[in-house]
């Protein structure tokens, strides 16, 4: 890819790639120059001179920072010269004269870069006898991020990371000089999505996360790699625990996927995993209608005869299964078996009723890459606000623009975290974008110049669903659009972390394992009208939460319906709490197996701690329900599960070894399959009154979320937003009550005003506590 | 054979030599609208060249040299450097107080050369009054046409922003100053790219110094080859040097170079106050490095004061005599760097300060024995050797220059400091 050129580093000729920093050259050859400012994923500032290094050039040899100066041909460079040597030590006696040396009780301490160089590179002692300078400490700079700014060493990686990575310029350098300062502005907490990467590569102590300070030594912890579980991005992710309890997630840099980065929800999301709520016991319901304690082998008894009696009374298409987008590929498939082929309904869905068409995710036209979007000219996002929904996406999309200059044109019905470095915004009206995108096909009027820009390519298009009143159809006529676009790749989302594996190995109606055509069945929707009218009266529940998951609101209520419900969860929630079975599950970290992201990259999952109590894996769950149910199946490990998944077609190449052995964790990707994808035409209803857009947020009341200590405080209370317009005519003030009221139910809550909105549109987020439906027409009025 | 250029007109009329009206009737524009019929901008460059006009604020790069590096790509800006503030140095406050309509007609004439059509005057946050005048004197040039969109109906446009700093030394280095125009913390760049390639808003920039441009009127009338043969070869030109400290007669003074020190401080200074003796003397602003009478009688041109260690810098010179404690002296110094440090790079941020602590411990009684060694081999942490010119391990050359007060005490005067060492209360009892 790159050419190769020749270099003379400390004496030795030493072929390097051509146009690289000289940091990274002389690393790549094997000499490790110390460092501190400089990081691989961020342009280089040359600020802690810890890298300098001797230069010949022809006004001699200079030394100067190999981290700000690129490899030329013949470049001749001292990396170990006494002058080097002494500068470097000079530097770092520099950086230590004022830094407090609490090591002892610093979380950094054993894993610290301003430790370890000091040790390899530093003086003895110190020669410096003056007070060093103070600050108070720590100061909390938001909810999860604590600054010790006597510790910091000012290298402005934080800095860097929240202006020029994340957009979030929260933290910055204040005053100059000796009294410079890492901090946050006075009425601006670090409010971001994207605050424990700061945490992460700060070099020193001075960032430390509130969940894991104080809680572990570094040299105590245990790690395995794995992947997120927060989305489907798929983030590689090194998961440490000590004493069977895990204490931090960090990023680990793949090109992939993530680039080392982590969305707040993914790195501190695991404290649910030793909730005290979590389910370590199998429930059964008993006469007092009450869930009690169980053994395993009454509580699966127990779910086996009541799914068998509703068989035999109103046949195999009376049980349903709605779940599996949280599990493991082997679980998955574990699960598509137990319903498809040992109960025999085709009624199964992994998705909500809030994601897309399983085709358009399985087999998107012109299906993409994230890393597509390094060679983009332009970038089209339709689709859900990437912040709110797949943060480390929505980075990449951030560094294919503001980094290297692609176009954007960003489709939303409000502001959404990318509008700022977009180059068009276009607002529609939920219920409005069959029509509005016959327009951009066609160029009409104020949209030429957007659909002009679209013609830049390669285009990388992101599509899914803005929201949740919007037709699902509407991604899929985008997709069917953008894949017509010069050089298109597309990204068909949807955020839960494994629906793209689970659908691969069969959890969606009318689709088997392995991406092919199945039987049709009802999807979620379905299968919550069924519940409602009494033809599905079985369900089983895999770490799925409809109740609160489900866009109508109403899910809860359908299934209070059923006869028999058996769920599979790791915690009692809205939707199990009135079911007949709850068996524990193992969570994350807890088994092992593969995720698949939504670009169909297949990773490898490991497991580090034991699951608590009596919590299983859920396919040995679901294996000793089917043996119970008569089904025969020859493998229910995980293990062997894996070895069944490489026989699917997309999946052959494919197995736990080939990822254990190393793919450079860019994991592997499954391609291909039978299923097509027809792009289906969108009809637009113009609605009267009031249109809602209904989206996600970050910090959502999902039950998980709820259970976690440090994020569950960072959900906010339900606002619906108006146009200032809309604000006036009704006579509302910010912070007044409204109702809304939708197509299931109405609520009260306090009005905000959003002039990104168009007139006459709404905003609610999802899933914060109130409902009215999913179906785009409200009306809202002043509650006096 | 002339011997003043910049300063003939605020002699001949101090009531009212900042106003348009007098500068105009004393020939100002005249060569503007001289220039803008009979001249390409390339025959201005031409002479700005041919002039060997030489940088006026501190680094002596030449002006024409400097703006051959303009890039071709648009817009491209032009920055007058009006931050002066290197102690010791008051010259371009008089040039913007008493005759800016020369420093625009400059301005307009070096705009012409470069294709700029938008110029900065970055000027000085202390400086209110300077500021003032030349706020109005560009409101004048508009309303008389010598700027805005179609200047002497030349079709050239040209627009002037005059910007007041917010009280940083360290903006007068020239991308700290585009930093701060762009309202970004006053921090210098990383070099390359310089900013003829990619300065203000990341597009080709020049940035002149006051003086530098307050040339080229002359410059572009009398032609660069007249003001080539003025002074000596490498100095070029009329210098206006700020003479300061225990001279007789203190101020700004405009005079050809190659002079020697000596004639520069006792006929031009009027000598020393008092009778006293001359002990030393800063010959180019507080980062040079400070002369003895050894070299009084070597020329006063920046090729000379390169050779025996030291620059002609900003012009500033400040003359100590032989009650000088130059101990203090040089912590008065190192105290402004550490106040003025922007704190970015390490070596800078964390030495200035700690060899002001030094410093301060020695003059307050309790130095040390070992302080002498420390406070040399922290000055080479900051400019490894110790040599001239000198290397750096800071990214600009703040890092250097407060290394210059220490090294000049310890190179010329270090007996005292051992006295004042051996004469020291045990510290910290």
């Amino acid at each position: 890819m790159s050419d190769r050129i020749t270099i003379m580093l400390d004496g030795r000729p030493v072929e390097v790639d051509a146009g690289v920093l000289l940091i990274q050259a002389a690393q790549d050859a094997g000499t490790y120059i110390p460092r501190f400012c400089w990081h691989p994923r961020m342009n280089p500032v040359g600020m802690c001179r810890m890298c300098l290094v001797e230069v010949e050039g022809p006004g001699g040899t200079m030394l100067t920072t190999s981290c700000t100066v690129p490899v030329s041909e013949g470049m001749v460079v001292h990396t170990a010269s006494e002058t080097v040597k002494k500068a470097q030590e000079g530097v770092l006696e520099f950086l230590l004269i004022n830094h407090p040396l609490d090591c002892p009780v610093c979380d950094r301490g054993g894993e610290c870069p301003l430790q370890d160089q000091t040790m390899a590179f530093g003086p003895g002692e110190s020669r410096y006898v003056e007070e060093k300078r103070h600050f108070e400490k720590p100061i909390p700079i938001s909810d999860l991020v604590m600054l010790d700014r006597e510790r910091c060493i000012l290298c402005a990686r934080c800095v860097r990371f929240s202006d020029d990575i994340a957009g979030d310029p929260l933290i910055e350098f204040l005053d100059r000089g000796n009294y410079t300062q890492v901090n946050t502005f006075a009425d601006e907490p670090f409010a971001s999505y994207f605050s424990g990467n700061t945490v992460q590569i700060c070099p020193v102590g001075a960032l430390t996360a509130t969940p894991y300070r104080f809680r572990a030594r570094p040299w105590d912890l245990e790690a395995v790699e794995s992947v997120c579980a927060g989305c489907s991005v798929g983030c590689r992710v090194s998961v440490q625990s000590s004493q069977n309890e895990i204490l931090r997630l960090l990023g680990v840099d793949v090109e992939a996927t993530n680039h080392g980065w982590l969305c707040d929800k993914g790195r501190f999301g695991f404290q649910h995993l030793a909730a005290p709520d979590r389910l370590t016991t199998p429930l059964v319901r008993g006469e007092d209608g009450e869930l009690h304690e169980a053994s395993w082998s009454d509580a699966l008894d127990r779910a086996a005869r009541g799914l068998a009696a509703i068989v035999d009374s109103s046949g195999e298409g009376a049980v349903a299964g709605l779940g599996g987008s949280r599990s493991t590929n082997e679980e998955a498939l574990a699960f598509e078996r137990l319903m498809r082929h040992t109960i025999g309904t085709p009624h199964l869905d992994a998705a909500m009723g809030d994601a897309l068409d399983a085709r358009l995710l399985a087999a998107a036209p012109r299906r993409g890459l994230i890393g597509d979007l390094e060679q983009a000219s332009t970038v089209l996002v339709w689709g859900p606000d990437l912040r709110e929904e797949l943060p480390v996406l929505y980075l990449r999309v951030r560094r294919a623009v503001a980094e290297l200059g692609a176009g954007l044109v960003v489709v939303h019905p409000r502001a959404s975290g990318l509008d700022t470095i977009a180059d068009h915004v276009v607002r529609y009206r939920p219920g409005e974008g069959g029509a509005l995108l016959a327009r951009l096909a066609a160029g009409d009027g104020d949209l030429a110049e957007v659909r002009s820009a679209l013609d830049d390519g390669p285009v990388v298009a992101i599509v899914g669903r803005t929201g949740l009143t919007e037709d699902g159809d509407l991604a899929g006529a985008v997709a069917g659009f953008a894949a017509e676009l010069p050089d298109a790749s597309v990204l068909a989302v949807s955020r839960r972390s494994n629906l793209y594996g689970a659908i691969d190995m069969g959890l969606a109606p009318g689709m088997g394992p392995g991406r092919v055509g199945e039987d049709p069945g009802r999807d979620a929707d379905g299968i919550v009208e069924g519940l409602r009218d009494g033809s599905v009266k079985g369900l089983v529940l895999l770490g799925a939460d409809p109740a609160g998951d489900h866009p109508s609101g109403t899910a809860g209520d359908a299934l209070s319906r059923a006869e028999f419900v058996v769920s599979i969860d790791l915690f009692i929630n809205d939707s199990n709490r009135g079911a007949d079975v709850v068996l524990p599950a193992a969570g994350f970290a807890e088994v092992e197996g593969t995720m698949t992201n939504l670009e169909g990259r297949v990773q490898k999952v490991n497991r580090l701690v034991p699951a608590p109590g009596q919590a299983r894996p859920a396919n040995e769950i679901l294996a000793d329900l089917a043996d119970r149910l008569g089904g025969k199946w020859e493998s229910s490990t995980a293990e062997s599960l894996a070895s069944d998944i490489a026989t699917l077609v997309p999946y052959a190449d494919v197995s736990w070894e080939a990822l254990d052995r190393g793919t450079g964790g860019d994991g592997i990707l499954a391609r291909g399959g039978d299923v097509v994808y027809s792009v289906p035409t969108v009809s637009t209803s113009v609605g009267n009154g009031m249109a809602l857009h209904l989206g996600r947020v970050l910090y959502d009341r999902g039950t998980a979320l709820m259970m976690d200590p440090s994020l569950a405080k960072l959900t906010q209370k339900p606002v619906l937003h108006l146009h200032p317009d809309d604000a006036s005519s009704l006579g509302v003030a910010v912070g007044d009550q409204v109702r809304v009221s939708g197509s299931d139910g109405s609520a009260e809550v306090d009005a905000a005003v959003d002039p990104s909105l168009s007139p006459g549109v709404v905003y609610l987020p999802f899933n914060l506590g109130v409902s009215v439906g999913s179906d785009p027409s409200v009306t809202v009025e002043k509650v006096t | 054979m002339t011997d003043r250029i910049l300063t003939v007109r605020m002699e001949a009329h101090p009531a009212d030599s900042n106003t348009l009206d007098r500068y105009e009737a004393t020939g100002g524009y005249a060569t503007l609208r001289k220039a803008l019929v009979e001249m390409s901008p390339e025959q201005i460059r031409d002479e700005v060249k041919a002039a060997n006009l030489r940088g006026r604020g501190g680094a002596g790069f030449p002006a024409g040299v400097k703006w051959g590096f303009l890039a071709p790509a648009e817009p491209r800006y032009l920055v007058i450097n009006a931050d002066e503030s290197e102690p010791g140095t008051f010259k371009d406050r008089q040039l913007l107080e008493r005759d800016p309509h020369q420093l625009i007609e400059g301005i307009v004439l070096s705009s012409y050369a470069l294709g700029v059509n938008h110029a900065f005057i970055y000027i000085r946050g202390e400086y209110a009054r300077p500021a003032r005048r030349v706020q109005r004197a560009v409101e004048e040039a508009y309303d008389a046409g010598y700027l805005g969109e179609n200047i002497l109906d030349s079709g050239l446009a040209l627009d002037v922003m005059v910007h007041l700093g917010a009280g940083a030394y360290i903006c007068g280095e020239e991308t700290a100053l585009l930093n701060s125009l762009e309202g970004r913390r006053g921090e210098p760049r990383l070099k390359p790219p310089f900013p003829a390639v990619e300065g203000l808003y990341a597009k080709p920039t020049i940035v002149n110094n006051v003086e530098t441009i307050s040339n080229i009127p002359w410059i572009i009338a009398n032609g660069g080859s007249a003001y080539d043969a003025i002074g000596p070869e490498g100095s070029r030109g009329t210098r206006i040097f700020s003479l300061s400290g225990h001279v007789a007669r203190p101020g700004n003074y405009e005079v050809v170079m190659g002079m020697t020190w000596r004639e520069m401080i006792y006929q031009i200074g009027g000598g020393i106050r008092d009778g006293n003796e001359l002990k030393c003397w800063i010959p180019g602003g507080a980062s040079a490095p400070w002369f003895t009478p050894a070299v009084l009688d070597e020329p006063v041109t920046l090729d000379d004061a390169g050779r025996l260690g030291s620059m002609l810098g900003s012009g500033g010179i400040v003359v100590m005599d032989e009650t000088t404690d130059v101990v203090a002296a040089a912590l008065s110094i190192v105290k402004f760097f550490a106040h003025e440090s922007c704190g970015q790079c390490t070596p800078c941020r964390e030495g200035a300060t700690w060899l002001e602590r030094i410093l301060q411990r020695i003059v307050t009684g309790h130095g040390r024995e070992a302080d002498i060694g420390l406070l040399l081999d922290v000055c080479d942490n900051i400019s490894p050797g110790l040599r001239w010119p000198p290397a750096q391990t800071t990214i600009c050359p703040l890092g250097p220059s407060l290394v210059s007060p220490i090294t000049s005490i310890m190179t010329h005067f270090r007996s005292e400091v051992e006295a004042m060492i051996r004469h020291a209360e045990p510290a910290g009892v």
